[in-house]
């Protein structure tokens, strides 16, 4: 029962921080593509309980920044106007889910802006920017990884029950497809396609072109699963008994992949999310101003950016949890027993 | 009639003014002093003394295509090539004015059609051959040469005709002109003058373009410049060393060049570049990035970096304006039709917040601009050119004078839509390898979303930008960059003239598209014939302000030149024309030896 309670609170951390990035318009500040030109690289704002003359609050506050003198981007704290936080507070309109009109936000302030993560080059909120670009690179990771399952899991049945020339064929297909340096595939896959696309447009490529990539492994997987399966006795008995095709597969060899594929899921997931991120790193993913983790992560190309304004590597950091989450969830559905033991027999058949 | 010891007295007064010399000065003046002890005419330069010796290393933006200045296109190829070659008058880059180079004075004749030029005594190539008349000649009837296909030939085609070039004695040159040109013996600057007992075989044979290249050069060519080629290592770097023929010394009587050697490393990258200054292995780095810039004066450790103020670089926005009949696709003709919308264009310009780029792209180190003259320029500048300040008011009012209206979508955000109702929508080109232009054309982006247009900015590599631009015209509008060469405006004739190459919007037009395209085009062609500044002054600031009043470009801002040297390095004065730190080359030197040795 333990390792039922470990995938189960891997699956909890991991719901919680989805939870987090799905309702980023409650937790985000801000418009995560409004700019405040007058704060460019703005350092990140530290909370306060304890004011100069060391009396303490119980609502936390920040001091905000003020220009040196002279420089464009040195910044001093200015403890003599302290800026409270309120909770709860009517600020920028966003939609909730996507669809829900709604303007209430985690915290703010009345006036000024807080920058509890710092701002990037158009005086963007950073936190606000992390938190909706979540959105696009797990919403990415996630689509990604569902498409390569189905596409996997139909040519890995097809080809494992129904054998012959058509496991053949299928079978070279995928092992090209694995031989393919999946990267610069990637990159010849987005070259084909026309440049000016709006950010669905380009969204939705990127996962098409992540799940056309990606699906010869676990369709490997899922047909050394059916061949198993397909030999068994029970599955023998049914056929006997008259069973038709689709009959078999549905209710007595595709349940037995169901394990295989939460795992792969598991596995996949993190890795498109990676995927998504190296397009996007690269220029070729969802275009700006819209947010993306490797969008985020791209000011990291310049030089002055990597030696000057460390809170721009905080993205590459908040993929930490995610991952951890991922792959934790991964080896746990791993560890029970049922997965072993098909885990074994599949690896079996593929040698 | 151009006074010559007046400008040089003018050149005087602006190079102490720019370059802050201070004891130093009380020297004699450059362009007359000579040495005595020769029957050579030397170039004396004022300034510091420096000592000889020493190797300078500097980084290139990648390899030069050649080292043949007929066939260099390339910045590259051109900034080796500016150490190398000279030219007969030369714009001092300091104080943008021209001064004697291998020619020691000129006369121009009252009606403005001939110019007389001396050439300087005991002039020698850098193989040791001397050089006199004959040689100048011969340049020139090469550059003029139709089957050379060099690029300087355009320029010296004068009221439709070519120059003719005479020979007076073995010192005298004369050249004769159709038309007057405005802008003087600036026409010499850059064209240099090439070796005849080298490269008059060539030239006959027809294979004058196959020579020069970098492994080849070194016994091909000679030339007149402080440097000449000693090795060339493919793929990493170029050495010239000192010409011992060069012809200018400091006011102490020392020939120039001070230093033994001049090594270009080639490094493509910018942030490399600065890597490699940072860590010593070069000596001056130039063309620095604002974030660069304050990268490096944040650390400061044994170099010096400068900011010499605004440059001549201007960056724009157009739109396609290109006239392309049943090519265009129904798309692009539905928006064009707002692109050539002045009114659309202004709109467009008004909503631009110029200081915002100057500030977040530039970090402060740099200018708005309103027009192609940048503050850079210190004397073509129209002083009457409006500065309006941003204001959507402005711009929302002159959006709907032109019959476009706002509609207001689901989430509340408003939509800009034309007459027959569809949304305004396009898409914004700029080059992926050039940072601060993808910035620009950010806060382009969001500015214009607070129109209600909807802008998609589109990072292409830039070859093939300029294939869409130039060629096959497929675009909406772009974001690009020109640095002008000189600050005279005809430096910058192909982007005024519609017939241009350069003049983006319209390129190479057969015939004005439009009234005021022709009016710029009689402008420009009559301050090119007008004898004095003011004249042409005149004529160029009309123009300038045509431009500003039809906006075929948004002019948006001017970054200043940044630059850095060592702190041994000295005479380090950049200048905010190109070469930025190159231009004075031959006065650079290094001023502790033994630094230099260990490398």
């Amino acid at each position: 029962m333990s390792r039922r309670r470990k995938a189960g609170n891997w699956l909890l951390v991991l719901g919680v921080l989805h939870g987090i990035v799905i309702c980023a318009g409650f937790f985000a500040p801000y418009n995560p593509v409004e700019q405040d030109r007058k704060n460019p690289y703005l350092p990140p704002m530290r909370l306060h309980f304890m004011d100069s003359r060391k009396h303490l609050h119980l609502r936390p506050f920040v001091y905000p920044f003020q220009l040196r003198t002279g420089t464009f981007d040195q910044y001093v704290e200015d403890t003599a106007h302290p800026r409270s936080l309120k909770f709860l507070i009517a600020g920028d309109r966003y939609r909730m889910l996507g669809f829900l009109p709604a303007r209430l936000h985690l915290f703010g302030t009345d006036s000024e802006r807080v920058y509890l993560l710092g701002t990037d080059a158009f005086g963007r909120d950073q936190l606000s920017r992390i938190l909706f670009g979540g959105q696009v690179s797990l919403l990415a990771g996630l689509l990604g990884a569902g498409f390569t399952l189905l596409i996997g899991w139909c040519i890995g049945a097809v080809a494992g029950y129904f054998g012959g020339w058509r496991d053949d064929v299928l079978m070279r297909v995928a092992e090209l497809f694995l031989a393919l340096p999946w990267l610069y595939l990637l990159f010849a896959i987005r070259a084909f396609l026309p440049l000016t696309v709006n950010p669905l447009q380009a969204f939705f490529l990127i996962v098409a072109v992540i799940a056309a990539v990606g699906w010869a492994r676990s369709a490997r997987l899922v047909r050394g699963i059916v061949l198993g399966a397909k030999e068994r006795d029970f599955v023998r008995a049914a056929r006997g008994f008259g069973a038709s095709n689709l009959y078999l597969l549905r209710r007595h060899i595709l349940p037995e992949t169901s394990s295989v594929l939460l795992t792969q899921a598991a596995i996949l997931i993190p890795q498109y999310v990676l995927a998504e991120m190296t397009l996007s790193f690269l220029g070729l993913g969802v275009p700006e101003p819209v947010p993306s983790w490797g969008n985020l992560l791209s000011n990291l190309q310049q030089y002055s950016v990597l030696v000057s304004y460390w809170w721009m590597y905080l993205p590459a950091l908040i993929m930490v949890p995610f991952f951890l989450g991922y792959l934790g969830l991964a080896s746990a559905l791993q560890e029970r027993p049922g997965a072993y033991k098909m885990e074994r027999r599949s690896l079996g058949s593929l040698a | 009639m151009r006074n010559y010891s007046a400008i040089v007295a003018r050149c005087r007064i602006l190079f102490r003014l720019f370059l802050g010399f201070s004891a130093l000065f009380c020297q004699p003046a450059f362009a007359h002093a000579q040495q005595s002890s020769s029957n050579e005419e030397l170039l004396v330069l004022p300034g510091e003394i420096g000592r000889s010796g020493g190797r300078l290393v500097v980084s290139l933006r990648g390899e030069p295509k050649t080292l043949n200045p007929l066939i260099a296109a390339d910045a590259r190829s051109r900034e080796v090539i500016g150490v190398m070659q000279a030219d007969l008058v030369h714009i001092n880059r300091a104080t943008q004015l021209t001064e004697p180079a291998l020619a020691k004075s000129w006369k121009i004749s009252p009606d403005g059609l001939t110019y007389t030029l001396v050439l300087r005594k005991g002039l020698k190539f850098s193989d040791g051959q001397p050089m006199d008349a004959d040689d100048v000649l011969f340049s020139y009837h090469v550059y003029l040469d139709e089957n050379t296909h060099a690029p300087q030939r355009d320029l010296l085609i004068v009221g439709g005709k070519p120059i003719v070039v005479r020979k007076v004695d073995a010192r005298t040159v004369v050249f004769q002109m159709a038309k007057p040109y405005g802008a003087g013996e600036r026409l010499f600057d850059g064209l240099a003058i090439l070796p005849r007992h080298l490269l008059e075989q060539p030239f006959q044979e027809g294979k004058l373009a196959q020579i020069g290249s970098l492994s080849a050069a070194a016994n091909q060519w000679a030339g007149l410049g402080p440097f000449r080629l000693r090795e060339y290592v493919a793929g990493q770097r170029l050495v010239l060393e000192r010409n011992p023929y060069y012809w200018k010394s400091d006011s102490a009587g020392n020939r120039l060049p001070y230093l033994d050697e001049l090594v270009f490393l080639f490094v493509p990258n910018a942030d490399a570049q600065v890597l490699k200054f940072e860590s010593s292995e070069t000596d001056m780095i130039s063309q620095l990035g604002a974030e660069n810039f304050s990268v490096l004066s944040r650390q400061q450790n044994g170099y010096t970096v400068a900011d010499a103020g605004p440059g001549l670089e201007y960056n724009f926005l157009f739109f396609n304006l290109n006239d392309l009949g049943e090519k265009a696709s129904a798309d692009l003709q539905r928006k064009q039709k707002w692109f050539r919308e002045v009114k659309f264009r202004q709109a467009v310009s008004a909503a631009a917040d110029r200081e915002a780029i100057v500030r977040l792209v530039y970090q402060g180190r740099g200018a708005a601009i309103w027009g192609l003259v940048t503050p850079g320029n210190k004397r073509w500048g129209d002083a009457n050119l409006a500065h309006p300040a941003r204001s959507l008011d402005r711009a929302r009012a002159l959006l709907k004078e032109a019959g476009f209206s706002w509609t207001t979508g689901p989430n509340g955000e408003s939509t800009l839509q034309d007459s027959g109702g569809k949304p305004v929508e396009f898409s914004i080109l700029t080059s992926s390898s050039n940072a601060d232009r993808a910035k620009m054309a950010a806060i382009l982006q969001d500015d214009l979303q607070q129109l209600g247009m909807r802008v998609q900015v589109v990072p292409l590599e830039f070859r093939s930008l300029l294939d869409r631009v130039t060629q096959t015209k497929e675009y909406d509008a772009c974001v690009m960059g020109i640095a002008s060469y000189d600050a005279d405006p005809n430096s910058d004739i192909n982007v005024w003239l519609s017939g241009g190459g350069t003049h983006l919007w319209n390129p190479s037009q057969t015939h004005p598209a439009t009234p005021w395209e022709a009016e710029i085009d009689r402008l420009i062609e009559d301050q090119m014939s007008a004898r004095t500044f003011d004249q042409r002054k005149k004529l160029y600031d009309r123009a300038q302000e045509i431009l500003a009043d039809y906006q075929p470009v948004i002019f948006l801002a001017s970054p200043d030149i940044l630059a850095g040297a060592k702190n041994s390095v000295g005479n380090f004065h950049p200048a905010v024309l190109e070469p930025y730190v190159l231009w004075n080359v031959e006065q650079l030197y290094l001023k502790n030896g033994r630094e230099n040795a260990a490398r």
